[in-house]
Parts: structure tokens; sequence; C-alpha cells
């Protein structure tokens, strides 16, 4: 596989359903004079997860073969919800994660991930990642967590 | 040191000694979703203090670890607002209001600063501490528009605290009090409390004099660093 592609399947340590690519913290690979270098944003500041990447992108890079692997953090553009790919939205979804709404598009609900039901209520705005709050469905009775919006 | 080093320890110390008092709330606060969303603040403050912290110390060959944990009290730039004891819940929320507006504002200006890594950090912050502002003002309008006790004790919060509120716009920031005030005064509003008096207004943060509740606090966050020099996770 290309540097990129092995890169790009790295799983997310908080979010395993979705690739780092997919959250949309992968932001550029290089190859030069036989170095690999990665760079990823954090999507928090204080985002904990973010040793455990940059590990996880050093070890799957060394076992395709290359051996000279940098991994650097940018912290430009910022990294929003919106930077999570469509199909990334999708496996969240698929998940019982309701994604995040776009910034830009106007919500006016959040639809349980399990049955769909609009009829949903924020628990907290705070869950058990820096990237997700808990909510419940009133619907199927069911609590679920979703991708804060920022 | 350079202004723009001395700025970015500033915002480094304020988001840290933000971070240490709020993680003293874990596993005490009013409830486990509260627990959860004072922690979640605090590493988002934490977060963004490393990134300020690392650049503050770059030119003088530095870490993040070797300003947090090898400083001593007057050598620390934070406002005093961010230093003072949690008190009770009420006081936590009040300062985290204060605090989180101002921050957002103050991220919101350094975005557009000819500055190109502050910029870039602030851009990030911007965002994490419009999130801590919202938590904030909801908590307020919720505990002063709510039962006598509550409201008592949220209008006691924020009558101790007005005081230090001032020292967060001194020098450049001057500009961003009004602002501030506008959207507090809102909040306050709508929390059915009085916004207090503008009168007595303690400093000395900025310089390094502060007050003895930073000592103690240094003495708890410091410790293991400084009995076992160097240590890391």
């Amino acid at each position: 596989m290309s540097a990129r592609a092995t890169a790009a399947a790295v799983r997310d340590p908080e979010l395993p359903v979705v690739t780092i690519e997919e959250l949309g913290i992968l932001r550029d690979v290089t190859e030069r004079d036989g170095r690999v270098t990665v760079t990823i944003t954090p999507t928090y500041s204080g985002c904990p997860a973010m040793d455990v990447i940059r590990a996880d992108i050093t070890a799957a890079l060394h076992a395709d073969g290359y051996r000279d692997v940098e991994v650097a953090t940018s912290l430009a553009e910022p990294w929003t919800t919106d930077w999570i790919t469509p199909a990334g939205q999708a496996k969240l979804q698929r998940a019982g994660i309701a994604p995040p709404a776009k910034k830009t598009v106007l919500t006016l609900t959040v639809r349980c991930p399990r049955c769909g039901s609009p009829d949903t209520q924020e628990l907290s705005r705070f869950g058990a990642t820096a990237c997700k709050a808990l909510w419940r469905c009133r619907a199927c009775r069911e609590p679920f967590e979703r991708v804060k919006a920022i | 040191m350079s202004d723009t080093a001395a700025l970015a320890l500033q915002l480094g110390d304020d988001a840290l000694i933000a971070a240490q008092r709020l993680a003293e709330w874990c596993s005490r606060a009013p409830e486990m979703e509260e627990d959860i969303a004072l922690a979640n603040i605090a590493l988002d403050q934490l977060g963004a203090a490393r990134l300020f912290l690392t650049y503050a110390g770059e030119a003088a060959n530095r870490t993040e670890d070797d300003l947090a944990y090898l400083r001593d009290d007057r050598e620390f730039r934070n406002a005093l607002l961010v230093e003072l004891d949690n008190g009770d819940f009420a006081v936590t929320i009040g300062k985290l209001l204060f605090l989180a507006v101002f921050q957002r504002l103050r991220y919101e200006s350094l975005a557009k600063g000819p500055d190109r890594r502050l910029a870039e950090i602030a851009a990030k912050a911007r965002t994490e501490s419009a999130y801590h502002a919202e938590h904030a003002a909801l908590w307020t309008v919720r505990l002063g528009d709510g039962t006598d006790e509550s409201h008592r004790r949220m209008q006691a919060a924020v009558d101790a605290l007005w005081p230090y509120t001032h020292e967060l716009f001194e020098g450049d920031a001057a500009d961003l009090r009004r602002p501030w005030l506008a959207e507090i005064e809102r909040t306050l509003g709508e929390a059915t409390l009085t916004r207090p008096a503008d009168g007595w207004a303690p400093s000395g943060g900025r310089v390094g004099v502060h007050t003895e509740e930073l000592s103690k606090l240094l003495a708890e966050m410091q410790v293991l660093h400084r009995a076992h020099p160097g240590a890391t996770w």
C-alpha cells in the first residue's frame, strides 16, 4: 500500500468505527528521500488520544515497510466537525453515535441513531470523550452519544 | 523575553491554572454529568495551555514542563481570577463564565493578529472557549433563576468575583471589556441577577504578585515533578 493509504486506514482510538481520514484529522502524507511525514491535527487542543494516534500511525507504517516515519502536528486549518467526511458520518450513525450537524446548515432536531426518532433530548453537553455529548431518545428510551458540533 | 513570548506565557498561565482548579472538582461535582463536564473543560484548558507554554518557552529553550513545574508563584503571569479557590459550585461557575467569555473574545482577536503561531492556537481554542462560555451561562441562569438558595449563592458568587474581572482587561485587552460586559450583563439579566457596581479592582497577577491561594495550588501541582525531576508518564 502507499504510505498515504496506510496512514489513512489508521483508526481513531476513541471512535474506532472511523479512520483518521474519515474523522478529518489526517492532513497530509509526503514521502521524500525515504522518509514519510504524516501531518495530523487535533480535534480538541487537549485531546489525550493524540499520542496514541501518533504511535498507531508510526506502527502501521513500520509494519508496511516504511522505516523512517515522522508524525507532525498542524493547527491550521483548525479541525471542526465539518471535517468529518460523509462516509465517516454514515459509519458513526451505524455505530449508534449521532453525527454532528454541519455548522453551515440549520438543524432543528437530532435524530436517534437507533430508531431514527427526532424526539430526543440532550442529557449532558459533555460525554465520555472530549468530542462527544450525551443524549437520550424519548421514543425508544435508549441513551446515545453524539459528536459535539463545533 | 519578547512581547509575543510574554503574551503567550500570560495566555498559557491563565489556561493552566484554570485547568488545575477545574480538575479539583473531579469526583466531587454535584452530579455525574457535571463531573464529566468540568473535567472536559479542564482538559481543553490544559490543551491550550500546553500549546501556549510550548511557544512561550521556545526562545529561552524551556519546555512546557519546565514552565509549568519549575517556576515559583512570582514567575506566573495568570490573572488572579483563575487562581482563586473554587468555593462552592456557584463560585466555580461564576469564575468559568467570566473567564470563558473573556478567553473567547481574546482568542477571536488574536486569531486575526499578526503572529501566526498565536493566531493558529487562538483559532483552535476559540471554539472550545465558546462551548465553555455557553455551558457556564446555562448554569448561571439555572442557578440564578432557580431556587431562593441557588439564587442567593449565585449572586454572592458574582459579587465576590466581580472585582477580579477588571484585571483581565489590563493592557492590550482593554477594548474587550465593552463586548464582554454586553454579553455578561445579558446573561446576568436572564439569570435575574444584579450586575455588581464597579469599585475595588485587585491586580498584580500579570506582574507576578499573586494571592496565597496560588502558592497552595502550585505546591500540589508541582510536588511530583519537584520530587522526581524529569519524571514522565
